[in-house]
């Protein structure tokens, strides 16, 4: 494939495109249409809980809502942007290929999010309102239509949206998969490959092993709802009056599935955000990123964990006490390798010559996130201090520190970062700085505030947190969470117009403006269709020769494809 | 390093830093946020908690200490060095939080927390008194055995067979003799203090968990399970029981409360309960 076969007609090249940096922007633009609702979602849980006197929404409908920013920010925007969008923009510019291995899978992969997509927002509309039961889904709230509003029609939309995203995800992924393995080009072995490409490696076999069970779960819990067996669903169960028909199933085996899933999907995310941070540092701090190959090791490790502790979610479940105890055991384990990932960010700065500009900014700040959050894990995978923190506020700040923060910052410091490569243009770099200002200061404060709230007993899921006298303490602390919150989305009004501004208008980027010594570099900015012109480029070390050579060369750099000198 | 006059920009990085590494300390130096412990195993569960503030804090403050200093001193700097460090600085370096956090997790969870995993999972006190709590969107009943010390026959039938007696909460088997004098009460545990409580959970319809933050006690309510929590009530009282696993609409309000008693007055009390049956 060669750049006589670029598509030319609006549709191809746009809409129903085989590119995988259209692709991956696609999924972007997708990623930023979801977040104004998950974000908005947001906006109204946080008005809910700072004036639940006003009543701003109703219980039922505060469910929904709840249930709803949990799926879209974990599933439709953090996943699609981070791991779909970077993924497909980054794999073969990192890996010197003309595109992934299976264009029209990964065409039909990126069709397949968009019903899921609308599946979802349908849902808002539907009787009895979206699902209602939790980002988690458990039956039997989501198993019984009577159980809860939401459980109707909306659950059914959430669940067919599930299963369609997770179709996408598996296709992506072996997309991901293959094209690491097979399409590197020639002299970039494994170990020449860049960090960022190992942690999109890592996630994405973490991906094709966890989501087939969800998968399952979810065609199940649909066969529970509508073909009347009971997987999840055991004898005995009353609702409406009426003794239900179900025999059989156990509500724990959901569980079970759901977090043999939903374990991993945390490394799944987390681990390209600490990705796109090494990329970053070593560009700006003109060093090599500290401890390679102990990275590597570490996130190999970090994936194998994750895989057998899912039962840290249960402690409290009604699982064995004993089971309980192993899961605590290995849970706890996984800060090891995690902190040797957080501490070698940490060194890459050492001896360096650090620039801060903004992609930088936001990897110093993931830093920060990571060890805030990988510490804050110790106290709910301890099974001892979960049975206090189960379900609390406690629990709400630490996912939001792994899984929004940490994630959030990784999609900034790439988007500011590759900007160039994607546009030509340069984003926008003083209204980037405010953006991340007005980024970092409110999200620290809101889930820093909600670890004290978690502290005090503050249960999650709580519609009027006043009906308890225990929360007295800490629900003080709603109306400044509250006010970080619109700080917060303020900032990211900001980073939009900023972003659709320098689209259009930005300054004309150099092909390669921050001197960076990485592959996709030595590609045209943007990067024309089959990314590199007649020949592939050949890599010749591995993509981190940043510092001053002493051998009178006049960069502090050299590019992945520059022979070594004889 | 240091010869050149620092931007604005890493300044206001350091103070952000700073901040962050603060907010930590200072919010403990602020208030007790842990409400008074009001169980046995519950100071236990405070030990553990503690034990991991203070070490947490402290890998948190140093590292936070180290990433600034780094960031400090090499920003702006001109030059750096292109020396890959030696695998052997990196293994080493790699061991660093391979030790103190392998030594500070496991000792959270084996030698701290496992002694108190045991109080709540582990053997039950041959005195202990027998309770049974069952949940229902969105209410609580308790249960006592009554003076033959047995539970009796329930089934789910007989819940929804409303007599003209009213409801049969729990199900109640009017056959079984051993249900003639249970004891059925609405949303109030009564409990007294310093006696071991074993209290078997049911639930008639969702999910719920029994969750008294006073005890540092949660346990879920599954459907088709019986689920089993147990502690020791150290401080006469009354604590909130807050459902704390999503119910559905009116999960936010279904609250109960735990009174606890002295000895004397909770046997007073219990002695002067009518059974469900028998009024």
């Amino acid at each position: 494939m060669t750049n006589s076969h670029e598509p030319q007609s609006f549709v191809s090249k746009y809409i129903f495109s085989l590119d995988h940096k259209v692709i991956g922007l696609q999924y972007i633009f997708t990623a930023m249409f979801m977040g104004l609702f998950g974000g908005a979602l947001a906006m109204i849980i946080r008005s809910q809980l700072a004036w639940p006197e006003h009543g701003i929404v109703k219980p039922e409908t505060y469910l929904s809502i709840v249930t709803m920013h949990g799926t879209i920010m974990v599933f439709f925007v953090v996943s699609l942007a981070l791991v779909s969008g970077f993924g497909n923009f980054l794999i073969p510019l990192m890996v010197g290929a003309r595109d992934m291995a299976y264009p029209l899978l990964n065409m039909l992969s990126y069709w397949t999010i968009v019903p899921a997509c609308l599946l979802m927002l349908l849902s808002f509309v539907v009787e009895g309102g979206a699902a209602a039961s939790g980002w988690t889904a458990y039956p039997p709230l989501s198993a019984i239509a009577s159980a809860v509003p939401g459980s109707g029609m909306g659950q059914t939309l959430w669940l067919l949206a599930m299963a369609l995203f997770i179709v996408s995800s598996i296709m992506g992924g072996l997309n991901y998969l293959t094209t690491i393995v097979n399409l590197r080009t020639k002299g970039l072995t494994m170990f020449r490959l860049p960090l960022a490409i190992w942690t999109f490696l890592v996630s994405t076999i973490l991906g094709l092993l966890a989501f087939p069970p969800l998968m399952a779960a979810v065609i199940m819990l649909l066969l529970d709802r509508h073909l009347g067996t009971s997987f999840f669903l055991p004898a005995g169960m009353i609702l409406g009056n009426e003794v239900l028909p179900y025999e059989g199933g156990t509500p724990l085996l959901f569980q079970h599935l759901f977090w043999f899933f939903g374990h991993p999907e945390v490394y799944i995310i987390v681990l390209p955000a600490v990705g796109i941070a090494f990329e970053v540092i070593a560009t700006f701090a003109r060093r090599p990123p500290f401890g390679y190959k102990t990275s590597v090791y570490a996130m190999l490790v970090v994936a194998a964990l994750s895989m057998i502790v899912w039962g840290h979610h249960m402690f409290v479940s009604g699982m064995s006490p004993y089971v309980g105890e192993y899961f605590s055991v290995a849970s706890v384990f996984i800060t090891l390798p995690f902190a040797v990932l957080g501490l070698n960010l940490v060194a890459s700065q050492w001896q360096g010559n650090i620039r801060l500009e903004t992609p930088m900014l936001f990897a110093l700040a993931l830093i920060s996130a990571i060890g805030t959050g990988g510490l804050g894990g110790l106290f709910l995978g301890t099974a001892t201090s979960d049975v206090y923190f189960h379900d609390t506020y406690f629990v709400v700040g630490h996912f939001h520190i792994m899984i929004g923060m940490v994630t959030f910052l990784g999609i900034f410091a790439g988007i500011y970062y590759w900007f160039p490569k994607m546009f030509g243009r340069m984003l926008g770099d003083r209204l980037g700085k405010i953006h991340f200002w007005l980024t970092v200061i409110p999200m620290f404060t809101m889930f820093v505030l909600m670890h004290y709230q978690g502290l005090g007993g503050s249960l999650r899921r709580i519609y009027d947190p006043t009906n308890y006298d225990f929360t007295a303490a800490t629900r003080t602390l709603n109306s400044p969470i509250t006010h970080a919150a619109f700080l917060l989305v303020f900032a990211q009004a900001i980073f939009l117009l900023n972003f659709f501004y320098s689209v259009f208008k930005g300054p004309k980027a150099k092909q390669n403006p921050w001197d960076s010594a990485g592959l996709e570099w030595t590609a045209a900015s943007p990067a024309p269709h089959g990314n590199w012109g007649e020949h592939l480029p050949e890599v010749q070390r591995w993509p981190y020769e940043y510092g001053d050579f002493s051998d009178g060369s006049e960069t502090d750099f050299q590019p992945q494809t520059q022979p070594t000198a004889q | 390093m240091g010869n050149r006059k620092k931007p604005f920009l890493s300044i206001a990085l350091m103070g952000f830093f700073l901040l962050v590494m603060l907010s930590i300390p200072a919010g403990f130096l602020m208030k007790t946020w842990l409400p008074p412990v009001a169980s046995k195993h519950g100071v236990g569960i405070d030990y553990v908690i503690h034990f991991l503030l203070w070490t947490t804090g402290a890998v948190f403050v140093v590292g936070h200490l180290v990433l600034m200093w780094l960031v400090w001193q090499n920003t702006g700097k001109g030059k750096s060095t292109y020396k890959p460090v030696s695998q052997k600085v990196e293994f080493i370096w790699a061991l660093v939080p391979v030790i103190f956090m392998g030594v500070i997790s496991e000792a959270g969870v084996l030698v701290i927390g496992r002694p108190v995993w045991q109080q709540l999972y582990g053997e039950t006190d041959a005195d202990a008194l027998k309770i049974e709590l069952i949940g229902r969107q969105f209410e609580w009943f308790v249960r006592y055995p009554g003076k033959d010390g047995v539970f009796g026959k329930t089934s789910p039938e007989a819940v929804i067979k409303r007599t003209v007696d009213g409801d049969n909460f729990v199900g109640l088997d009017k056959s079984d003799p051993a249900a003639l004098d249970d004891i059925v009460l609405r949303s109030a545990l009564r409990l007294p203090v310093g006696r071991m409580v074993s209290i078997r959970l049911r639930t008639q319809d969702v999910q719920h968990s029994f969750s008294v933050p006073a005890f540092r006690v949660k346990q879920d309510l599954v459907p088709g399970l019986t689920t089993r929590t147990q502690f020791t009530p150290t401080l006469v009282g009354e604590y909130e029981i807050a459902c704390s696993e999503l119910c559905g609409l009116g999960h936010y309000k279904m609250r109960g409360m735990a009174i606890v008693l002295t000895e004397q007055n909770f046997d007073d009390w219990l002695a002067k309960q009518k059974s469900f049956f028998n009024d």
